[in-house]
Parts: structure tokens; sequence; C-alpha cells
């Protein structure tokens, strides 16, 4: 909520960090360990970092909106409220009955010590079973870095070339 | 009261949600909006984890002595997601920097503003 109402940006992505460590501990306690790990890492370390970059690169204060609307509020609110409607139709919480405890995920934990020796089951699921899939996702990485590269050194070739004619 | 204590978590899930939307839809500061975004993203997190996870159960790490574990496929999709979100936020904080570049502001009115001026 803070970070809506904050102007000072720098004390927004500090919030945002304080968020991702508390998300990271709201998973560890829902049992998901390995991305409790990457959440502290990731979210709260490397986003923190990006964002503190991209600050200094341009300003640090926001400026106050020129206009203020009752649009965004009331999407938002209208989507949060047809969600909560369609929540109520879930199963409970921590249910051991609910579908997606009876499709897939039972085979796994059964198979998966004879299938790839390895205990952890997140681990074998995403290395293993679908190291395709962990591959695709490492191409849309480098993707990402090289789009980030592309863009960064234009800049800094046109400040090079602007230098140059002065 | 059962019930409440049920759906605890998808209304977190929810509030988080909208939170985020809000951010992103009324905030014009571009790097406000990343960060929304970022908010919006871990209110997905939560909405995959939480079915996820089974009362009495442990983390899906086979070991002695346990036989109830927590769904371990929402936690590898999870994985994915985390890590490509961080891709986009930094190709996103690029685009922003770059814009910043040309335009000499974040704000996406001024922004707009400068776009109607030329």
């Amino acid at each position: 909520m803070a970070i809506a109402c904050v102007r000072n940006l720098f004390a927004v992505v500090a919030l945002g960090g304080i968020y991702s460590f508390l998300m990271a501990l709201a998973l560890l306690v829902l049992d998901a360990v390995d991305v409790s790990m990457t959440e502290a890492s990731v979210g709260a370390g490397v986003s923190t970092v990006l964002l503190l970059g991209a600050l200094y690169l341009t300003r640090i204060d926001e400026a106050p909106p020129l206009r203020v609307s009752a649009a965004p509020m009331v999407v938002a609110l209208a989507a949060g409220a047809a969600l909560l409607y369609g929540s109520w139709d879930l199963p409970p919480f921590g249910d051991p009955a609910g579908a997606i405890h009876h499709h897939v995920a039972p085979r796994y934990l059964n198979q998966v010590i004879a299938e790839t020796g390895v205990p952890n089951v997140v681990t074998a699921v995403l290395a293993s079973y679908r190291g395709y899939d962990t591959l695709g996702e490492t191409t849309v990485i480098f993707t990402a870095g090289i789009g980030v590269l592309l863009l960064l050194k234009g800049r800094r070739r046109r400040r090079d070339g602007g230098g140059a004619a002065l | 009261m059962v019930d409440a204590v049920a759906h605890f978590s998808n209304w977190v899930t929810v509030i988080l949600m909208v939170i985020g939307l809000y951010v992103v839809l009324a905030r014009g500061n571009l790097i406000k909006k990343l960060v929304g975004l970022s908010i919006f993203q871990t209110s997905v997190y939560l909405l995959y984890i939480g079915p996820g996870k089974i009362l009495g159960g442990t983390a899906p790490i086979i070991a002695e002595g346990f036989t109830v574990y927590s769904n371990p496929l929402p936690h590898v999709l999870i994985l994915t997601a985390i890590v490509v979100g961080v891709a986009t936020l930094a190709l996103g904080l690029a685009l922003v920097v770059r814009i910043h570049e040309a335009y000499g502001t974040i704000e996406e009115d001024e922004v707009l503003g400068r776009e109607g001026d030329t």
C-alpha cells in the first residue's frame, strides 16, 4: 500500500525489497523451499539492484500526477471483486482432496527416485523431466539479456557521438 | 469461520493483485509501474503455490519418515516464472532508461505531452 503512496522512488525500491523478503518467507511457510530461495535471491536481491541502477540513470523523485481519475481504482476493485467471487468455488486451503493433487503430481512423487535418483522433486522435474523447457527458459533470459545490451549500448554510443560533435 | 480460514490465501492473493493492478493503471511514473507489475507477479506466485500446499505435508524432497508432500509442480512453474520475471524487469528498466534519454523524463504524462508537441 505504501508503495502506491510514497513519491520518493528510492523508498519505493527499498519497500519492494522488504516486500520480496516477506514474500519469500510466505513461500517458505507454504513448503516451497526452492521458490523461496529463488525469490529471496532474485526477487529481493537482483531486482532491487536493477531498480537502483535504473534510478541512478534516471531520477529519483516522482512528479505529482497531472490529473487524478477514479477509473483505475474502479477497474482494480471490480477485478478484485470478480476474483473473490470466483475464488469461493476453489477447494479449501491445504485440502489433500483438491483436484491438483490427483493429476500428475503423485506420479512424479512416487517415481522420482526410481527414474532420476534425485530426492528433490522440484529439481528433478525442472532439470530432468522438463529439461527442454528449462532450456527454453534460458533462451528467453538470453534474449532479454541481448535486448538490454542492445538498448543500453546504443545509448552509450550516442552519448559518445554527441560529445565528439561538441 | 472455517470457510474464512480455508480461503484466506486466496484473499491475500486477490488483495495483492488489486494493489498491483492499481499501481500499474494509476501511477504515471514508469519505474513505479514496473514495481507495481512485480507486486502483481508475486500475487500470481501465491495463486499457484497456495493451492499446492497440503496441511501436514512437508517440502517435496523425498526423505525417510515422510509420506505427505506438498505438490511440487507449482513450485517448478513458479521457479521459472520468477527468473523470467526478472528478465522482463531488466528489459523494462532498460526501456525506461532509453525513454529518459530520449524525453528527459520518466513520467507517462510528460512523455505523451512531448510527443504531442513534436
